[in-house]
This record gives C-alpha cells, sequence and structure tokens, in this order.
C-alpha cells in the first residue's frame, strides 16, 4: 500500500510539523523505499507470537505517592521561552 | 608518554603516587582539544573553568588523605544528550540550542561521586538518530584516523575525541549501535550495557525501550571501571534494574578458560567485506588460542540484518515520534517567534526545530502508529522482537557468548550516505538486534585495514553478564599486544 502525499500531510498534521512543498515531496518517495524495504518482515510467520514491548521483563513498579518539591523550580521556569509570573504564556487559544 | 594519551587506570595510578596531579591531567586534554578540535569538531561546549575547578578539589581531597574515588581526578566527557545541571544540553539540534538543564543525569552525578572531572560535551546526530554524526546541527565530527571520513554515530563526538587523547575517557549512548559503531570506526571500546544496568534519568530519550547508556574507553579495563561507577538501580528510573553491581575493576583479567564462544553462520555471510570477516575468524581463533572453545550455531532472524534493521526502526521511530512531541516551545527549547494561534506555534517552532533526519523520523513513526497502519507495521515489528529475542536465549542456552562484527565496513566518507537514509540505516546492520533483545554487548578494536582504518568484533552476551564480555573483550585486547 504506497505512501501517497495525502498521507505524509495527515501524518505532519498530527505530528505537528509545517513541511515545505519540497519536503513533502522528498518525505513521499523516502517513506516508500524506506517501508518497502520493512515489507521483508512479512516472509516471517509471527501467527500467536506475543509482542515485545520491553526488552527485560518487569513487574508493575510502585512508590508512595508522596510530593517531593524540585528544589530548582526556578531553573525550570527559566528554561521556558515566554512566561507570565508563575504561568507558562502561549498565543491565545480561543476567542 | 603525554598525560592526555593516558588510560584512566594509568592515569590513577600516577594520581595516587603523587607523580601528577589532576589539575596537570587536566590541563593536557585541554590543550589537546584547543589544538585539535578545529579540525574533527568532538565537542560542542568545552568547561575548561568548571574543569579546572573539579581537578583542583580532587588535587585537595588527594593532599587532604581523603579518599578521591575510583575517578579522581579523571578527565571525562560526555555526549550532549546528557543533562549537567547549569550547562547547555543541546541534543545536537537547533532545538535545545540555548537550554541549560536544570539537574543532572544520574550518570553526571555517579561520575561527580567517583571523582571525575567533567570537561565538556560532545557532537552526536540530532536527538541521537543517525550513524554518522552528520545530522547533528553543529557539523559533523572527523574521523581522527583520516579526516575525510565519519566518526560513527550517534555518539561520534565522544569515540572521537578518546581516539583522539581529547579526553580521557567519555559517555555515550546506544540506542540501535550508538556507542559500539563510532567505538569501531575510530579504534575505541565501546560497551552497550544491558537494558536497565544504568540508568536513563536525565539522558534525553530517543527510544525509550532501547536506549542505554554506556563507556568509549581507551581499553577494556577503563570500561569496567566506568561502569562499574555509574551501573546500579536509581529511583529516578523505574526500568533501571535492581540487581547488585559486580565489581567489574577486579573481575575483567580473570581469563576465559572454558567459556563457549558462539558464531552465528548468519553472522559471516559471503557478501561480507573481506576486512571484517578476516578479522571478526581471527578474534575467534584469538579466543580459542587463550582458552575458549567455539560453537557455530544459528540465529535465524536475530541474525538476519534486514530483519532485525526492519524490525528496530519500526520501533525506534514509534517511539520516538512520541518522545519528541514534547518540543512543543512551551516549557523549554526554541520557540518560532511571530505566531499568532497555538497551533502554528507548534508547526513553525518543530519545523524551525528539527532537522531533516528526526522529521523524517517523526513523520515515519507516526504513521507507522496511526490507525490502519498499526498492524501491519508496529504490532508486526513487537513479534519480530520476540522472535528475536527467543534466538538469542536459545544461542545463550548453548554459548556464554556471540562473537560477531559491529559493522559490515569500515569508517565511510563523509557524505556519502547522506542523500540516501536506507544506505545510511543499513550501516547499523549488525548492531540493532541487541537493542531489540535488551542485551549486553562490547565493541572491542582488533586491527587496522590496509588503509588504516581501525577494525572492531563485537561480543555479545545473556542479560547482566557483562563480567564475562569484559573478559573476553579482555583476552582479545590481550592476544593484540602484549599485556
Amino acid at each position: 500500500m504506497p505512501v501517497e502525499l495525502k498521507d505524509v500531510r495527515a501524518v505532519a498534521e498530527l505530528a505537528r510539523l509545517a513541511l515545505t512543498a519540497e519536503e513533502e515531496t522528498r518525505l513521499v518517495s523516502q517513506l516508500n523505499e524506506i517501508l518497502g524495504f520493512m515489507e521483508t518482515l512479512n516472509e516471517l510467520d509471527t501467527r500467536g507470537v506475543e509482542p515485545t514491548s520491553h526488552p527485560v521483563p518487569m513487574e508493575n513498579v510502585t512508590r508512595k505517592d508522596q510530593i517531593e518539591p524540585f528544589a530548582a523550580r526556578g531553573d525550570l521556569m527559566a528554561a521556558a521561552p515566554e512566561v507570565a509570573g508563575d504561568y507558562y504564556r502561549v498565543p491565545r487559544i480561543m476567542d | 608518554m603525554a598525560l592526555n594519551e593516558l588510560t584512566a587506570h594509568e592515569l590513577k595510578t600516577l594520581l595516587d603516587r603523587g607523580e601528577v596531579s589532576a589539575h596537570e591531567a587536566t590541563t593536557a586534554v585541554l590543550e589537546r582539544i584547543e589544538a585539535t578540535d578545529d579540525t574533527l569538531n568532538a565537542f560542542i561546549s568545552v568547561d575548561a573553568e568548571g574543569a579546572l575547578s573539579q581537578a583542583a578539589a580532587a588535587d585537595r581531597r588527594r593532599a587532604a588523605g581523603e579518599d578521591p574515588g575510583m575517578l579522581g581526578g579523571v578527565p571525562v566527557a560526555l555526549k550532549d544528550l546528557l543533562c549537567v545541571a547549569g550547562g547547555h544540553t543541546t541534543c545536537g539540534s537547533r532545538m535545545l540550542e540555548n537550554y541549560i538543564a536544570p539537574y543532572d543525569a544520574t550518570v553526571v552525578s555517579r561520575l561527580r561521586q567517583a571523582g571525575a572531572v567533567i570537561i565538556g560535551k560532545t557532537n552526536l546526530d540530532e536527538f541521537a538518530m543517525g550513524s554518522s554524526t552528520e545530522s547533528s546541527y553543529y557539523g559533523v565530527t572527523r574521523n581522527p584516523h583520516d579526516n575525510s571520513r565519519v566518526a560513527g554515530g550517534s555518539s561520534g563526538g565522544s569515540a572521537a575525541a578518546v581516539a583522539a587523547d581529547q579526553t580521557i575517557l567519555a559517555i555515550g549512548s546506544d540506542t540501535g549501535g550508538s556507542v559500539r559503531q563510532p567505538a569501531a570506526y575510530c579504534g575505541v571500546v565501546g560497551l552497550k550495557p544491558t537494558y536497565g544496568r544504568v540508568s536513563r534519568y536525565g539522558l534525553t530519550a530517543y527510544a525509550s525501550s532501547l536506549d542505554q547508556i554506556g563507556p568509549l574507553t581507551k581499553d577494556v579495563q577503563d570500561a569496567a571501571w566506568t561502569l562499574e561507577a555509574i551501573a546500579g538501580h536509581d529511583r529516578f528510573d523505574s526500568t533501571s534494574i535492581q540487581a547488585q553491581v559486580p565489581a567489574y575493576s577486579q573481575s575483567f583479567n580473570r581469563g576465559i578458560k572454558g567459556m563457549r564462544i558462539g558464531l552465528a553462520r548468519e553472522h559471516l555471510p559471503p557478501e561480507l567485506d573481506d576486512r571484517i570477516a578476516a578479522v571478526t575468524r581471527q578474534a575467534a581463533l584469538s579466543l580459542e588460542h587463550c582458552g575458549a572453545e567455539l560453537v557455530d550455531l544459528e540465529l535465524p532472524v536475530a541474525g538476519r540484518g534486514e530483519y532485525c534493521l526492519s524490525s528496530f526502526y519500526l520501533i525506534a521511530m514509534g517511539e520516538s515520534s512520541a518522545n519528541l512531541a514534547r518540543y512543543d516551545g512551551v516549557k523549554y527549547g526554541h520557540r518560532a517567534h511571530g505566531a499568532t494561534d497555538l497551533q502554528s506555534m507548534y508547526q513553525n517552532t518543530r519545523n524551525q526545530g528539527f532537522g531533516d533526519e528526526v522529521k523524517r523520523r517523526i513523520i515515519l513513526g507516526t504513521y507507522v502508529l496511526s490507525a490502519g497502519y498499526y498492524d501491519a507495521y508496529y504490532l508486526k515489528a513487537q513479534q519480530v522482537r520476540t522472535l528475536i529475542r527467543r534466538d538469542f536465549e536459545q544461542a545463550f542456552a548453548r554459548c556464554d557468548a556471540l562473537l560477531a562484527p559491529v559493522t559490515p565496513g569500515p569508517a565511510f566518507r563523509i557524505g556519502e550516505k547522506t542523500d540516501d537514509p536506507l544506505q545510511m540505516y543499513l550501516t547499523d546492520i549488525y548492531t540493532v538486534a541487541v537493542n531489540l533483545a535488551g542485551i549486553p554487548a562490547i565493541s572491542v578494536p582488533c586491527g587496522l585495514s590496509a588503509e588504516g582504518l581501525p577494525i572492531s568484533v563485537q561480543l555479545l552476551g545473556p542479560p547482566l553478564q557483562e563480567e564475562k564480555l569484559l573478559q573476553l573483550g579482555h583476552a582479545l585486547e590481550c592476544s593484540a599486544r602484549p599485556c
């Protein structure tokens, strides 16, 4: 199932990337080449095989739900492109 | 021998005897960086002032008779994907050009506890996505053995810095070979520990189920020392393993008599580069000569590069598209100016902040995770990941470690593969299976090609068997030179 221009545009929208027309065209052909190579996985019979999402078998890790203030709060806020008092500032999201 | 050319254990001996100071050692590496980095571009930032003050502190501790720590006074370089409090952490990206980390990565705190002197941050492919350090926003790193060739990637800066004696040792991260492959191209030792052996807290995430931090060093003993200093459970990383950390620094030279070394038929195909095949076969004979036994076996899925690469890139790109969603121009990093609505602020920020390779992986990752394609690509890749794990489990029932090539050839020329992403991905053909299975592996230099380019082999072991890999790596080193 080849990747088309509309697929790249739809995915770019989901990924919040504003691609140029040239980037879109290049990605269509690169995606087809790369995903075409990956079709090789269809040679393998994986019926009934459990997927692996984590390489080391693990139980859930839990801890006490205790608040620990982060010491460098000011440094965190200082890293933001734009703040207003104790808040992050972003362009208007509703009218 | 100049101080910057020493291994960590050699330098430590001189420091402990009081024959040299940490100040002198640090000055030597800083001078070497000054003299060579205009050409190599191994460093993104160097903190000379901070390094000299850490060195002075190490000298004071020694003078006061206190324990200076395992790496007391030893200069260390860090891949610029690791957070150091108060310093720049760029991840090789424009997105984080001005980012100042508010905390130390756990690896950094442990290196500090061990007395290491942190000298600077090394170059890497943008967000560790690449195999040549060519996708860095801060320019390519050149191979010290041949400046027209790549140093490998993504930890190319760390590998080149160690190879060029700009540091005593370095730290990198390995998601699909990013420690082992540049180590091989630059002729240094690179260790990828078991997934979870080293805490990932403070390591910028690329593909969270594959990422692991490891050392790049001048010899196997230094890799053992560094791993001992940085390994162990950390409450800030819930995927870090609880198991006790062995004294790698004491056990790496215990010999390999009776160990069984597996050679997979699939790892030495007829089309393999002659130089790589010859070095791998010679390494097998050397191990046999040191008392190991060779076992022929098969890895029908885990030994097949095309299956491993496909599974790896589908999973890595899927995970990276989710991990990189955090770069939205709100809490830190780059923000595009002039946007009047939130949506275009996000889009412009990300389009300006990310380079081509990162965008390609985000797009591909988002595509394979999206409705309608998930089962065909991502789920299939995870199922193949299970087959790869099983292959290794079966192999390790018959042997203690596997011996394999690290790369399909020696370091390639700068620019040779930048226009063809698939060709670039194919350079990782021997390294990615290890990350999918979460097992440890070490890349050890074993010789030079006729044109003077380093060639290495890797040893792969079962989970948490780093000790055996270090012992085997040390045996290979000893057979290559008197020790």
